[in-house]
């Protein structure tokens, strides 16, 4: 028998790679006290009261930067974000430059996005203040998956058993590669469909099963989740068009009755209408896609309520 | 220039020598090996210590002219000696590149001014390295280059390749490989395989390399010139050596120690001093590696020594510079991981340290026979030590620090002088061992 977590044993969140299946129930768990806080009339609790919280997105980022500053700010936290542009960085200096002199203004925790997979591991080996990983390059996304697994228990009761879909661009994103450390360790089912051209080497290796078509992907199905297609990679090879791309893997009403019974459908976001899913999809019955963003600040303000050292029971 | 080496185990594959015997070095040449040699000169006792041939270097960078903050010809041949190497063969991708008479001359001439060991330049295949037009191979051989390469950048255009083998032909020197397919390696950043989609870098297919190597293999038969694979890391590139090899296709090529040594796993730490190209392969391509090492496939080690700017190398994984520094821990690391683990015998490294890579590029040295250069490299095969940050080298890029490793260089001798000297520093960091042969 495992006995229950009631603290994370890192400083930082780099990744869901590390963390034990007791620390990933530990961070869900105590993110349902916190989805009640975000009800509440008054949505404020003193936990983070006097810690300094630097926000350091070094990629653009609109849905995960709102979601961690409002996470900060109902835990209390003082809070700064800042973007690449028009930072010293456009004038040359280092990440970790950018970030020493961050820390000389003993910020507590720093939420770090960046283009690059193992930035944030860069910064947590050379500085004290709890790093987490808000995104890097296609790497991890861990709070993503966090507030996805969320989403999965609140609307299905369970994560064990679950048989999870996941469908677009996996080649490029960091969402998939948490999401398969975390559903794995949690003992979901993962099947994964792409084009070969965006599918990743080797990846099944990674314990999912890999398959080339969005119906025997999306057949039996519980969950189904669908992944950006980054527009800005159109015409690097790896499919010919949009409405090629739509008509092979898109996501539509028809396709998606092969899936079971009460089936949640799920997007990181942004979404692009009309390429990787249809608008009757998004909007439909099915979607969980506000939920997900919704319960991403709940599940962020576990993450730092826990890595500043809180206890759920307190 | 005279020196005596006493009562080590000689080892010198050119002559099958494996003896203990006696090395005299008169006025700078070999002048004997024998038993109980008698002379009245300078003597290092070498009892207990491998005697060998010098080792000699295909592929190092030492950066001078135009990037002496990373490295310089005397920082470059200090480290050399002291990885037991009398002689290295310096890349032509400086600033500017050693694309002329000129810059080969003045590498020829810091090197004579300043260097520990002898410097063979490498000359470019192409002007400016840009892989356009052939650069004045004719030229570069008669001012001393004894091959030609654009290393660092594969000769993508097929019959610029084609051009640059058949011209050096009738130079009698072999045209420098680095084999890379521009689009299919494009924006990769390490090797293509699990680990990279697990941590979600781009990857360097294998097939990036395979495809070159198999089209500058049909080029050799093709033109009869001679194609050295530069750093050889996949298994298919090793196939289609084997089979052009038999067809009788003049094709040599050489592996580093770190390809021997390391494989992708490495890189989940992030550290950029596991970023290099051809990058760190799969446990598959570098088992395929040792059996090519083992069956005679390949003809030499070398280091691709690659020096890099601290600073350089302390950034993002994507954003580092490719390349580690390898002089110096070459022996140690080929030794621990070839010669301990009995992939090959200690003569065979001794073949692909020394004189291997001689015959490849048709070098002085390589041997011990009598008359041939004094160039003498004495080592250690006992010695257990970790590879601390302590080099010569002007850039401490090495993948291997913290290991702990066999074997050390005690002493290179070049020309019959002491160049490097490491009795001092065996002694002193030595384990006590009552049994010291």
């Amino acid at each position: 028998m495992r006995t229950q977590s009631t603290s994370l044993r890192s400083k930082d969140l780099l990744g869901i790679e590390t963390l034990t299946p007791e620390e990933i129930t530990l961070i869900l768990d105590t993110a349902e006290g916190f989805k009640e806080v975000s009800e509440r009339p008054v949505k404020k609790v003193p936990a983070l009261r006097g810690q300094l919280v630097i926000n350091l997105f070094m990629e653009a980022s609109t849905r995960t930067r709102v979601s961690f500053e409002i996470a900060e700010k109902r835990l209390s936290a003082d809070t700064l974000s800042f973007a690449a542009s028009g930072s010293s960085v456009e004038k040359g200096e280092t990440l970790i430059d950018t970030a020493r002199n961050l820390m000389a203004m003993h910020p507590d925790m720093i939420v770090i996005r960046h283009k690059y997979p193992g930035a944030p591991k860069m910064l947590a080996e050379r500085l004290p203040a709890s790093i987490v990983n808000a995104g890097d390059g296609a790497h991890e996304h861990p709070t993503q998956a966090l507030l996805d697994a969320f989403t999965i228990r609140e609307r299905l009761g369970r994560l064990k058993g679950v048989n999870v879909s996941i469908i677009g661009d996996i080649a490029h994103s960091r969402v998939v590669r948490s999401n398969i450390h975390l559903l794995t360790k949690m003992n979901a089912k993962v099947t994964l469909a792409a084009p070969p051209t965006l599918m990743p080497a080797e990846i099944e290796k990674m314990g999912v099963r890999v398959v080339q078509s969005l119906d025997e992907a999306v057949q039996g199905a519980d969950v189904v989740m669908m992944l950006r297609i980054q527009l800005e990679r159109q015409g690097k090879l790896s499919f010919p068009s949009l409405r090629e791309y739509y008509n092979t893997f898109g996501l539509t009403p028809d396709r998606l009755r092969r899936a079971r019974q009460g089936v949640i459908v799920m997007h990181p976001g942004p979404m692009n209408r009309g390429v990787e899913i249809a608008s009757d999809v998004a909007d439909g019955p099915y979607s969980v896609i506000l939920d997900q963003v919704t319960n991403g600040v709940a599940v962020r303000m576990a993450v730092l309520y826990l890595l500043a050292g809180g206890h759920p029971a307190e | 220039m005279n020196l005596l080496i006493t009562n080590g185990r000689v080892i010198d594959p050119s002559q099958k020598l494996d003896a203990r015997l006696d090395v005299l070095i008169e006025n700078g040449s070999i002048a004997r090996v024998d038993r109980k040699i008698k002379a009245n000169v300078e003597t290092i006792d070498a009892t207990g210590l491998v005697v060998t041939p010098g080792f000699i270097d295909l592929h190092t960078h030492l950066r001078e002219p135009g990037q002496e903050h990373k490295e310089t010809i005397a920082t470059g041949t200090l480290a050399a000696v002291a990885g037991g190497y009398t002689a290295v063969c310096a890349m032509a991708n400086t600033v500017p590149p050693n694309d002329e008479r000129a810059v080969t001359e003045m590498v020829l001439a810091e090197a004579v001014r300043n260097g520990a060991c002898r410097v063979y330049p490498i000359g470019a295949v192409s002007r400016g390295l840009k892989g356009e037009a052939l650069a004045e191979l004719a030229e570069l051989r008669a001012a001393g280059c004894v091959a030609v390469s654009d290393d660092g950048n594969p000769v993508f255009n097929a019959q610029l390749m084609r051009r640059a083998l058949e011209y050096s032909s009738m130079l009698g020197m072999p045209v420098v490989a680095h084999e890379e397919d521009a689009n299919l390696n494009e924006g990769g950043v390490m090797h293509e395989g699990f680990y990279s989609t697990l941590l979600g870098l781009s990857g360097i297919a294998a097939a990036s390399e395979e495809t070159l190597v198999a089209r500058d293999v049909v080029l050799a038969k093709l033109t009869g010139g001679h194609v050295h694979i530069a750093h050889l890391s996949t298994e298919g590139a090793i196939d289609v050596v084997r089979a052009a090899r038999r067809k009788g296709v003049r094709v040599t090529c050489e592996v580093t120690p770190h390809h021997i040594a390391l494989t992708d796993e490495s890189v989940q730490s992030f550290s950029t001093n596991f970023k290099m190209n051809p990058p760190l392969r799969s446990k598959e391509h570098r088992q395929a590696l040792l059996e090519a090492v083992a069956d005679g496939t390949i003809d030499a080690i070398a280091t691709d020594h690659a020096p890099h700017h601290f600073d350089e190398k302390n950034v993002e994984f994507d954003l580092a510079p490719f390349g580690v520094i390898g002089l110096e821990t070459s022996f140690a690391v080929s030794y621990e991981r070839l010669v301990r683990t009995k992939v090959i015998a200690l003569s065979r490294l001794v073949d692909l340290l020394s004189c291997g890579p001689a015959h490849v590029f048709n070098l002085p040295g390589g041997t011990l026979g009598e008359g041939s250069a004094g160039d003498v490299t004495i080592v250690d095969t006992e010695a257990r030590h970790q590879i601390t940050n302590t080099f010569r080298s002007r850039a401490s890029n090495s993948p291997f620090v913290g290991e702990t490793v066999h074997g050390r260089v005690v002493a290179t001798i070049v020309g019959g002088m002491l160049r490097y000297d490491g009795r001092a520093a065996a002694a002193a960091t030595a384990p006590k061992k009552k049994n010291r042969r």
